[in-house]
Formats: structure tokens, sequence, C-alpha cells
């Protein structure tokens, strides 16, 4: 992938982020605060606009530019989670000028870890890192089994769909939801679904299918 | 005493302008002298938290001798924490888990009277065993 297709992925997230983003807050109203649509959407407007400005000339780049526009504009506690974990991913690609199967593993294992570091959450706990988690590891065995970067990304985001349904009998532990306790059993997880959507985004651009 | 320096500043983060603001008056008139700046609200104003907002209030907090942070809840403590990440090296603003009134209270009281860092971060600590009545 290079520096365009890594634009085109912030695109297709913002795009999807925003058609979705009433689901998104339906799902946070039953347990959070209600806003994770409309922040989530607004962050990656933000980040889109502030793309279509900035001279990013690395995927790196790109990356770290989307992570400044999410954390400064978001407003909710996605903000400065998705923001870490677009810098962190932005970070370890460096200098590069293409991403291969590889090198994008990579970067998405350090976003989760950016993700886990600042959150202080566990897979288990009802969060974002319950698509995430095994995302980065289907992505990781799909790319030691030969799969290129169309095959693994659809395993990345078919992995974290399966996260997202695994969210829902889980007791949420961070948040405002971890104040509900109990009453959270039986719902998806918000933050676990705009995740989904970041990685279908991406499976659909190395496919080459965005709109 | 830090000699030379400032007193260690205050931020208090919280998800709502008016309360941040509110807490900081509060703390201003029962803790005079210490320099307790507000940093609440979404970017917009709304009900959310703004690491840029959190950034601008630690400068004006710093005087020289260390900033403490104290956050309301949940996202404030995520933007709190992804600001001192980008900052780490340039500042020596901290992050406390302590109520967010009596621990701000605590916290300038103690800067007021020119304590440092380490034992301002204490004294809001210890706000959290204090008993109301």
């Amino acid at each position: 992938m290079d520096t365009s297709a890594f634009r085109a992925w912030v695109h297709e997230s913002a795009r999807l982020i925003t058609a979705e983003a009433e689901e998104l807050t339906r799902l946070d109203a039953a347990i959070g605060d209600g806003d994770h649509g409309i922040n989530l959407r607004r962050g990656f407007q933000a980040a889109d606009e502030m793309l279509d400005k900035a001279e990013a000339e690395t995927p790196g780049a790109v990356l770290q530019t989307v992570g400044r526009a999410l954390i400064s504009k978001t407003g909710g506690a996605s903000g400065p989670l998705y923001g870490t974990a677009f810098r962190q991913a932005g970070k370890s690609l460096a200098d590069a000028t293409e991403v291969d199967v590889a090198r994008l593993g990579s970067s998405l294992e350090a976003a989760f870890n950016g993700i886990q570091q600042l959150g202080a959450a566990h897979e288990g706990d009802k969060t974002m890192l319950d698509a995430l988690g095994p995302a980065v590891t289907a992505y990781q065995v799909a790319a030691e089994g030969g799969a290129d970067l169309v095959g693994a990304t659809r395993a990345a985001a078919e992995a974290a769909e399966r996260g997202l349904q695994e969210t829902v009998p889980m007791l949420a532990r961070k948040g405002r939801a971890s104040y509900l306790g109990e009453r959270t059993i039986g719902h998806q997880d918000p933050g676990a679904a705009s995740t989904v959507l970041i990685l279908r985004a991406l499976a659909t651009v190395a496919a080459g299918e965005a709109t | 005493m830090t000699e030379g320096l400032g007193l260690v500043g205050i931020v208090l983060v919280s998800h709502s302008e008016a309360l941040a603001e509110g807490a900081a008056d509060l703390v201003r008139q029962i803790a005079g002298g210490a320099t307790v700046v507000p940093a609440g609200g979404a970017p917009d104003g709304g009900l959310g938290t703004s690491p840029d907002k959190i950034e601008a209030a630690i400068e004006d907090a710093d005087a020289g001798s260390g900033v403490v942070l104290i956050p309301d809840l949940g996202s404030a403590v995520l933007s709190a924490r992804s600001v001192l990440a980008d900052l780490a090296g340039e500042t020596t603003a901290q992050l406390v888990d302590a109520p967010f009134v009596e621990g701000a209270v605590a916290a300038a009281v103690a800067a007021g009277t020119g304590a440092d860092l380490p034992a301002v971060i204490a004294a809001a600590e210890e706000a959290r065993d204090a008993a109301k009545f």
C-alpha cells in the first residue's frame, strides 16, 4: 500500500463512520453516554479534511496526521484512543513509502499496543480491543500463511466482526459502561463496532474496491 | 519551598466547561494564591474533553515548579494521558488520581504554601480518605 492507499483508507473510514454514526450512537446510548457516533464522525471528518490540506507524503505521515486530528477534534474517549492507535501505527511505519503485508501487520500491532497502554484495558473488558485484538491475530496468521494484503486485511476485518459479536455477552469493565455493570451484558460494544468499520475500510481499500 | 521558581500549578480537567471553571473559582477562593487553570469541555465547548485545551492549560499553569492535573472521569484521564505522552520530557506535569473537588482544594492549599510537586500530589491523593463530615 502506498501513500494514496493510506489516504483512501482514512477517507473510506470517514465515509463508513459517517454512514453508521447513528447506529454507533444507538449502541452507545444503550451502555455508554450516547455520543460515540457523533464524536467519531466529527473526529474522522476533521481527519479527512486535515489530510486534504496536509502534505503528508508517506503512509506513516498520513497516519500520524490522522492521529493528531482525532486526538484534537473528537471530544470523547475514542479520540485519544484511536488517535494514539493511528499515531503509533504511523510511527511504526517510519519513512517507508510502500507498506507490504508484514509491515502493515506490525503497524496494526503497534495500534493495538497504543490503545492498550493508554486505556489500560485488556481483551475481554468489552472495548475496541475485543475487535482489534482478534483482527491483529487473524491478520498475522493469514500473513504467515502467505496471504497478500487483500487476504490478510480481509481476515482482519472478518475477525474483528466476530470479535464484535463476542462483546455481546461481556461485562464492561472500562469507561462509562463500567458503571452499569451487569446491565451492559447483552449489548455490542460501540468501540468494537467502530473498530470493525475502520478495519472493513482497510480491507475495502486493499482490495481496490473503495468508492 | 522551591527556590527561584513559582508555585506548583493545578489544572482541572472536566467534561464540562462550567464544572471546570466553577471548581477553579471555588478552589481559588479557598486556597487563594495558587494557580488553578480550568480545562473543561469538548473542542466545540460541548460536553467532552479536549487535549488542546489541556495542553494550553498546562502551559498557563506552569511556573517552573511542575503542574498537577486532576481529571473528573473517563475520557478526561485518557485525554490528559495523551497530552502528557506528547509532552514527554518537556513537562513535569503529572496526572493525579484524586477526587475532583476535594483533591483540587487539597492540592491548591498545599501548592499555595509553596510545597513541591511530590507534596502537592500527595495532598491531592490523600483527599480521597478525608471524610466529608
